[in-house]
């Protein structure tokens, strides 16, 4: 991979070389990254067929597994 | 490429010395070449592109391959590949997986329209990293209970399944103190945070049961700390293991105002 310590913000580079899993980068570009309206011809944001076909696989997109504590953690980390 | 293609567009970003041969090096989705397209009067914002070929990504196709885990892999891991290569050179704007345009033009029209957001945005996000943050609770690898000798297989059975119960209650508390320890962590050091849904299934990597998958953005200066004392937070705690990914490009903070708001 090309990868992390490419980053200009990780002079020491912190994390070993390896190949990013799967299933994480999934999180992050099934349920993340900008969406674009206009002229598009599809977004994975429209659709519900990952939730569907893939549901055993991923569960990228899915109803909230929230963790049992959730509802009394902070929403937001505080500013520094 | 021959045959009619779409504009499949990876991510927006502010041009930098050296980004047009950044992406030029790297193979974007389907195989195809990354290109840049510049905004039309603001030069500095431009998105990455790579003309596909339409009988991949028009609608139905995306449809169909989106099913396909092989061809999602290849087509994440390509998309990735373009969002860090752009990420050692500029503050990237990943989109999200699967937009795709008609043509440049309209990638360029997009650029456009919402240049004021995308540069506001860019440079809320300039000098942040992104650092994904998974607790898990593994009741396995906590100490088993001590056994307990001369009891009727009844009572042995009982009492072997109260000491599973307490061990997996236990386990989640423990999980609870380390999310708090995170949290004071990110007190520290981040400025946001976005919670994933909790990995399930086949692609989960174990052990354990994934509790919390969070996404913390993080300072540049702060990286390194954030990371150590987030990895610490499960120091002691039975049961509790914690996974660090990253540092990512911004993608769960990849986000834009919503679009009423950038028209008059």
């Amino acid at each position: 991979m090309r990868a992390a310590d490419g980053l200009p913000a990780t002079p020491d580079a912190p994390v070993p070389q390896r190949q990013v899993a799967l299933i994480d980068l999934l999180d992050r570009l099934l349920s993340s990254g900008v969406v674009l309206t206009g002229d598009i011809v599809l977004s994975v944001a429209d659709i519900d067929l990952v939730r569907i076909s893939l549901r055993a696989l991923i569960v990228a997109i899915s109803d909230q597994h929230p963790a049992p504590w959730a509802a009394e953690t902070p929403q937001r980390p505080g500013r520094p | 490429m021959t045959g009619p293609t779409l504009a499949y567009t990876y991510a927006v970003a502010r041009w930098a010395d050296g980004l047009d041969q950044a992406v030029g090096a790297v193979t974007g989705v389907a195989g195809c070449r990354v290109h840049l397209v510049r905004a039309t009067h603001e030069r500095s914002l431009v998105a990455a592109v790579s003309s596909v070929p339409s009988g991949d990504f028009d609608e139905a196709s995306l449809r169909r391959h989106l099913e396909e885990l092989p061809w999602l892999e290849d087509v994440a891991r390509a998309h990735h590949g373009v969002i860090e290569a752009i990420a050692t050179h500029t503050t990237v704007l990943p989109l999200r997986l699967a937009t795709v345009h008609l043509d440049d033009g309209r990638v360029r029209a997009v650029l456009d329209t919402r240049q004021d957001a995308f540069l506001d945005r860019l440079a809320e996000l300039a000098g942040l990293l992104e650092w994904g943050v998974k607790l898990y609770v593994d009741a396995a690898a906590a100490p088993p209970p001590p056994s307990v000798e001369n009891l009727s297989p009844g009572r042995a059975y009982l009492r072997h399944r109260r000491a599973e119960q307490d061990l997996r209650q236990d386990s989640y508390q423990a999980a609870r103190t380390a999310a708090e320890r995170i949290d004071a962590t990110a007190r520290l050091h981040a400025v946001d945070r976005v919670r994933h849904r909790v990995q399930l299934g086949e692609l989960a990597p174990g052990p354990g049961t994934n509790v919390v998958n969070d996404a913390y953005l993080v300072p540049a200066e702060h990286a390194a700390a954030f990371r150590t004392d987030a990895l610490r937070a499960a120091d002691g705690l039975p049961g509790v293991r914690i996974a660090v990914t990253g540092p990512w490009a911004p993608y769960s903070f990849a986000t834009l105002p919503p679009e009423e708001e950038a028209s008059p």
